[in-house]
């Protein structure tokens, strides 16, 4: 119950010159095909174990989509099989069959209906739903009057109301707000507790890290590359950056970490340290200890304009500090080939007990997304411990401090004093 | 391969019976007079064409006197074929109408066309039911002889099921199904006795008018309520004959390119 098991399956979309071809294959059917094979997807074999969490990345038009719809089963493969165990739910997109006239009850029976649920569990769903959605007494307003968010909640309530063996979810999660989305992916990890496997596309990062145990790479209609999510994600990241002359290649470090090395190298990162107020590696990290990062580049070729910026990020990807020195103010311009310039940037360590990495990267501007000369992920690791300030929560150490104020306690003695 | 197709179907039920309802409902949501528009409707037809026909124009039928005669005769005839003309005109758009839904939802597509067929038989229940009331307040009612009405309306739903299911199909593939299918529908409606009898016709059109499968069916209905005849079987059996093997190409063709039909959508 709740496996997936995907081999050796393509999906291609027919083509035809003109709709007359079209139908002369219709009526001729022993001729040869008048049509050309356009694949979308081609050789996708995986396996996913019950109670397994898989995220799936890739650009606009990877065949993220059409991968989904053919494990809903709304699309018919044109090779390969999918044996799917048990009950699948997909959420390719919320609030499908919603009648804006009809009240939000009305419209969840139906979408119940069409779930293939009888009229007497979704009765007995009903308070559920409702007590998810806390949409109030809009439950029995026309759904044309609610707001797109509402919507979104009404139709996330009906569509997880039962548990799923499978659940499919369509980047469905990236709309409303950040309380329902937290409620929702509250509602995901439940389901992943109690044995359901789940599919999610997704374009959010925070999505994929925090609920999948694994991410696959979807590019051109096949699978680029599969593994840990933060890996994935940051070939990804990689990939995404300059599509021509890019190299992009990954590193195991030492301790088990996975380096992406990636961009034009036109540019690149000879050395990279962190040091303490010693001078010395810094490995460990005391909070609040002062810093410095130190890098060294070269120019390989001549540049009209270099940015040097680095990257905190927490154990779960989650970026927590990043500048360059395009936003510091000091890009450097007009670059020899073979000039090697050493950068130092020096910062406290604000942060919070736990393991952070830092990614470099060099580009012309801004964003690495325009011109991305090396990109490098998990260039350096290093652990924050806290033996000195007090113990806190949270990934960044503020130091507050404190002024306590005890008030006198006023006398319940006259009679128009009531408590609230 | 029907009997999963029923077994969808019948466990879809819910699904279907609640988009029939909520069609129903939709149509006249925001109005105050609600579902009495569903009767007000026939009954101003029933009105408009027994006062322009039989009353300003002194129409009659050969060989019958009633001034209700001439609106019995156009009432059997048109208002099953306006039961035909829905089914197949709603069927041949149902796919595309519910496009997004068949690409974004795994569910039975065949409740699609079961909607829309009974979709239309609710609306014909309904005007029916009117004329049959007319028909009682006129003393015209043929008595239990408007029985035969239901095998012949039983024929004239699979006839319009099997060729909407097909339109419907071809029409995802080839939209010019559609708007032929419009044009069809308009000059079908003038070759079948539905406003004039064929015994007003020259001698030499009438064989030809027997080709066309709605003739018989529209005589069949005349006959019952006008004239309190039985249909005449004879040219009934050929209609159910096509309408049964429409049907089964209806089937095979749905089966068959269900699949491809969502690639297009």
């Amino acid at each position: 119950m709740g496996d997936i098991r995907v081999s050796g399956l393509g999906k291609a979309y027919k083509q035809y010159p003109g709709q007359w071809s079209r139908l002369a294959e219709w009526l001729m059917p022993v001729g040869k095909p008048r049509h050309v094979e356009r694949w979308v997807l081609k050789d996708i074999d995986f396996h996913l174990h019950a109670g397994e969490a898989v995220g799936i990345v890739g650009a606009n038009g990877a065949g993220k989509s059409t991968l989904l719809k053919l494990i809903a089963g709304t699309v018919r493969p044109t090779c390969g099989e999918i044996v799917a165990g048990g009950r699948v739910a997909a959420m390719l997109e919320l609030g499908m069959g919603f009648h804006p006239d009809f009240t939000g009850r009305q419209n969840a029976v139906m979408g119940g209906q069409l779930l293939g649920l009888s009229l007497e569990e979704i009765a007995r769903l009903m308070p559920a739903i409702e007590a998810f959605a806390e949409i109030g007494e809009y439950i029995d307003q026309p759904v044309r009057t609610y707001s797109s968010g509402m919507q979104m909640r009404l139709a996330f309530s009906v569509a997880t109301a039962q548990r799923p063996d499978i659940l499919i979810v369509d980047e469905a999660l990236s709309v409303g707000d950040s309380y329902f989305q937290h409620k929702s992916f509250e509602r995901i990890r439940t389901f992943r507790r109690e044995g359901t496997t789940l599919l999610i596309v997704s374009h959010d990062r925070y999505a994929i890290q925090t609920v999948c145990d694994r991410a696959i790479l979807m590019d051109s209609g096949r699978i680029r590359m599969q593994g840990p999510p933060v890996d994935v994600l940051d070939y990804y990241n990689a990939m995404m950056a300059e599509h021509n002359h890019q190299m992009i290649r990954q590193q195991a470090l030492a301790d088990g970490r996975v380096t992406t090395i990636s961009g034009t190298g036109e540019a690149s990162i000879i050395d990279a340290r962190l040091l303490n107020q010693h001078d010395l590696p810094a490995d460990t990290v005391e909070v609040g200890e002062p810093l410095r990062l130190q890098v060294r580049i070269r120019a390989n070729v001549a540049l009209s304009r270099l940015v040097l910026g680095f990257l905190l990020k927490d154990r779960l990807g989650q970026a927590i500090y990043g500048i360059n020195t395009h936003r510091l103010e000091q890009p450097l311009e007009q670059l020899t080939a073979g000039e090697e310039v050493t950068y130092c940037f020096s910062f406290p360590a604000r942060l919070g007990k736990g393991s952070y990495s830092v990614s470099l990267s060099l580009s012309r501007e801004d964003s690495h997304l325009d011109k991305n000369f090396e990109w490098r992920d998990n260039a350096l690791i290093f652990h924050v411990f806290n033996t000195r300030q007090e113990d806190f929560v949270g990934s960044s150490w503020l130091g507050a401090e404190v002024q306590i104020t005890r008030h006198a306690q006023e006398r319940p003695d006259t009679s128009s004093a009531t408590s609230p | 391969m029907s009997l999963t197709l029923t077994r969808a179907l019948w466990h879809y039920r819910g699904f279907i019976l609640g988009s029939v309802k909520r069609e129903f409902q939709a149509r006249y949501r925001n109005s105050l007079l609600g579902a009495a528009w569903t009767v007000l409707q026939p009954v101003a037809m029933i009105t408009v064409y027994t006062v322009v026909f039989s009353e300003l124009m002194r129409t009659r039928l050969p060989g019958m006197n009633s001034p209700y005669a001439y609106s019995v005769f156009l009432c059997a005839g048109l208002l099953t074929w306006g039961l035909f003309g829905e089914i197949l005109q709603r069927g041949q758009t149902v796919f595309l109408d519910n496009g997004n839904m068949i690409k974004k939802l795994n569910f039975p597509r065949i409740c699609l066309p079961a909607i829309t067929v009974i979709n239309a038989l609710v609306n014909f229940a309904i005007t029916f039911s009117i004329f049959l009331i007319f028909l009682a307040l006129t003393h015209s009612f043929p008595g239990w002889i408007a029985l035969y009405a239901v095998p012949v309306l039983l024929v004239q739903i699979a006839f319009a099921t099997g060729l909407g299911i097909i339109a419907g199909v071809l029409n995802v593939f080839f939209r010019d199904v559609g708007q032929f299918v419009n044009i069809l529908l308009q000059f079908w409606f003038w070759f079948t006795p539905i406003i004039y009898s064929t015994a007003t016709l020259p001698a030499a059109i009438r064989p030809w008018m027997a080709l066309n499968p709605m003739t018989p069916l529209a005589q069949a209905y005349q006959g019952i309520f006008l004239y309190g005849q039985a249909p005449d079987w004879r040219t009934i059996w050929p209609v159910a004959v096509l309408a049964a093997v429409l049907c089964v190409a209806a089937l095979v063709l749905f089966r068959r390119r269900a699949g491809e039909m969502v690639d297009e959508l």
